[in-house]
């Protein structure tokens, strides 16, 4: 039982950048402070929601990169 | 209870509507034949992007959590943030991983992980493992979301178990139905009336309180007034370690959960899954706001009934928004359950179905067969969760979802590492999985908590002085227990080979976990050889 395309592989450079979603959000010394607020909310909060836009940039561009030509 | 009549009309015309959906949902995107798992379970492989997104999101953020995390900030503040980092690292963390399971699933038919295992490491006991700790972990799951509609419930007034039996039994009578379309096709709702709902609280419920400002001002003077340690608006020494290793160690819980992976395999191709992995934090956006509902109960001095913290956010409604509107605010917590119920109960019923029933009690089971029984099974999970609900206390279940989730994490030995290396033993495995459980165990045991008096399964922060450590400091039980399950498995690989006990043989082939939609599958896949 094989399938056609037996080179293919999930091996890509870009893989790389997802390690910086995985990492960042578990260093509380980046975000584990009040201030500087924005619009009122402290930086611990701003900051972990702000990470959300990292997680799917990366996610993004990786998906975008690696997708398979049809 | 006259006085939230309106309330009550309005949620009952939601949950009617939404029932109606999940019979109608049999009808959806017809199959030939729903009598296979494979339609009744996964709904025939073949959900794309949008639907994998709705019913995805609607699985893994359920009631419980938006009711749950912010009654979290509400009572100890920062540390119940924790759920937006563990929600951001979970998708990176899986991106690769699952849609190599996507596929080998793909090629071998596998409808569970132990399905997987089975096949991968030749371990029928290894996969009974596998299926019995799926089963036992996602059983409170289910029952915490009876307590999601609880706590909406008591805040209209509404008191007894009688109208959380019959929602459990509209729910049982249309998954028995339709299977998983039927909470595919209601999680369009569910998410629909949610994403309203948050939004409009958080612009309306601000705008209130005069400001964000002052919301978290608040919610400051609160932490700073209360005598406990461990709370407060920001983190302290003590507990960072412990924010850190319970966001990572429930990311890489989450998706060894048996719903889970029913949402990833259901989904048409790899692109999909990929695509949805970097749409997904939508959700946790939305989670991050639904959290800081908490501190706004603050600032509104809003107060839960009795002691059920759990109905914070329901009380929040209640004060803040019109009745008809608290009405769909409830309606959207209510109908939030029934999603994650239904696909919970169906995976759990696939485990028993494909790793019990065909693996030990009749091995030349048809996928008529298999079909009628995962549908059977998936009545007598929801029927197990209600009895936890009206004969043990809501705490306990609460106790036994978090013990699910220290050991849901024992299987990733197997499961995700497996995907990657066949490296280790099955015998190894197994006794990984020995000592991760029995650690895991321990510490939850010995974890108590001085101010609510309870001396045991009182949380899953354990403190490292414990251990001989002269600090206090604590750590996330579940990711000590999976450090200990590795090295046991490490350690009892190379015992195993030394005795030169049997490898098993693997009917996996590396391309397999390349395979994607179109590639030809292993049509019948013999697992009893």
């Amino acid at each position: 039982m094989t399938t056609p395309g037996k080179d293919r592989s999930d091996r890509s450079p870009w893989n790389w950048l997802l390690i910086v979603p995985i990492v960042l959000p578990l260093l509380p010394f980046l975000f584990n402070a009040d201030g500087p607020r924005l619009f009122g909310f402290p930086r611990f909060y701003w900051l972990q929601l702000a990470f959300i836009v990292v997680g799917v940039t990366c996610t993004t561009i990786v998906y975008q990169m690696t997708k398979r030509k049809r | 209870m006259s006085e939230h009549l309106t309330e009550i009309i309005i949620f009952t015309f939601l949950f009617l509507l939404v029932s109606g959906m999940g019979f109608v949902a049999a009808r959806w995107r017809r199959p030939n034949d729903l009598a296979t798992l494979d339609e009744w379970g996964l709904g025939g492989r073949s959900f794309g992007s949008w639907i994998t997104w709705f019913l995805v999101g609607g699985d893994l953020y359920t009631a419980y959590t938006f009711v749950a995390v912010p009654a979290l900030l509400w009572g100890a503040g920062a540390t119940g943030f924790f759920a937006v980092p563990y929600t951001i690292v979970v998708y990176p963390i899986v991106f690769l991983v699952l849609v190599r399971l996507w596929s080998v699933s793909h090629v071998h038919g596998f409808v569970t992980p132990a399905d997987f295992v089975r096949a991968r490491f030749d371990s029928p006991t290894l996969a009974l493992l596998i299926a019995v700790t799926g089963i036992v972990a996602t059983m409170p799951y289910i029952a915490l979301q009876l307590v999601g509609i609880e706590a909406v419930l008591k805040t209209m007034g509404v008191t007894g178990h009688l109208p959380i039996i019959i929602a459990f039994a509209i729910l049982a009578a249309y998954t028995y139905q339709s299977g998983l379309r039927a909470p595919a096709l209601i999680a369009f709702v569910k998410d629909t009336l949610i994403y309203l709902v948050i939004i409009v609280a958080v612009i309306v419920i601000p705008a209130k309180l005069g400001g964000w400002d002052g919301i978290f001002d608040a919610a400051k003077a609160k932490f700073d007034a209360s005598p406990a340690p461990g709370d407060g608006p920001l983190l302290n020494a003590n507990n960072q370690l412990q924010y850190v290793t319970l966001a990572l160690g429930s990311a890489l819980a989450l998706f060894l959960y048996p719903h889970s992976v029913t949402g990833v395999l259901a989904s048409r191709n790899r692109d999909v899954i990929k695509r949805n992995m970097s749409a997904l934090p939508a959700y946790s956006l939305l989670l991050g706001l639904i959290a800081l509902l908490g501190y706004m109960a603050i600032a509104a001095g809003v107060k839960p009934i009795g002691t059920d913290n759990n109905t914070i956010v329901p009380q929040l409604f209640d004060k803040m928004f019109p009745d008809w509107f608290a009405g769909v605010a409830y309606a959207a917590v209510g109908i939030g359950a029934l999603v994650p119920a239904a696909i919970m109960s169906i995976a759990a019923a696939n485990l028993f179905t494909r790793n019990i029933y065909r693996e030990y009690l009749k091995r030349d089971a048809t996928d008529a067969d298999e079909a009628r029984v995962s549908k059977i099974t998936s009545l007598l999970v929801k029927v197990g969760a209600v009895l936890c609900i009206l004969f043990l206390d809501t705490g306990f279940s609460i106790d036994l979802q978090l013990i699910g989730g220290v050991i849901i994490l024992q299987t990733l030995p197997a499961v995700a590492l497996g995907l990657y290396t066949r490296w280790f033993h099955r015998a190894g495995l197994i006794a990984g999985w020995i000592a991760g459980m029995a650690a895991g165990m321990i510490m939850l045991y010995n974890i108590s908590n001085p101010a609510t008096g309870k001396m045991h399964f009182a949380g899953s922060a354990f403190p490292l002085e414990q251990l001989g450590f002269d600090t206090k400091m604590t750590v996330y039980a579940g990711i000590l227990a999976l450090l200990v399950n590795l090295a046991v498995a490490v350690i009892g690989t190379f015992v195993a080979r030394g005795a030169r006990l049997g490898e098993g043989n693997d009917v996996t082939q590396p391309d397999h976990y390349f395979a994607d939609e179109g590639d030809p599958r292993v049509k019948e896949l013999d697992l009893t050889h």
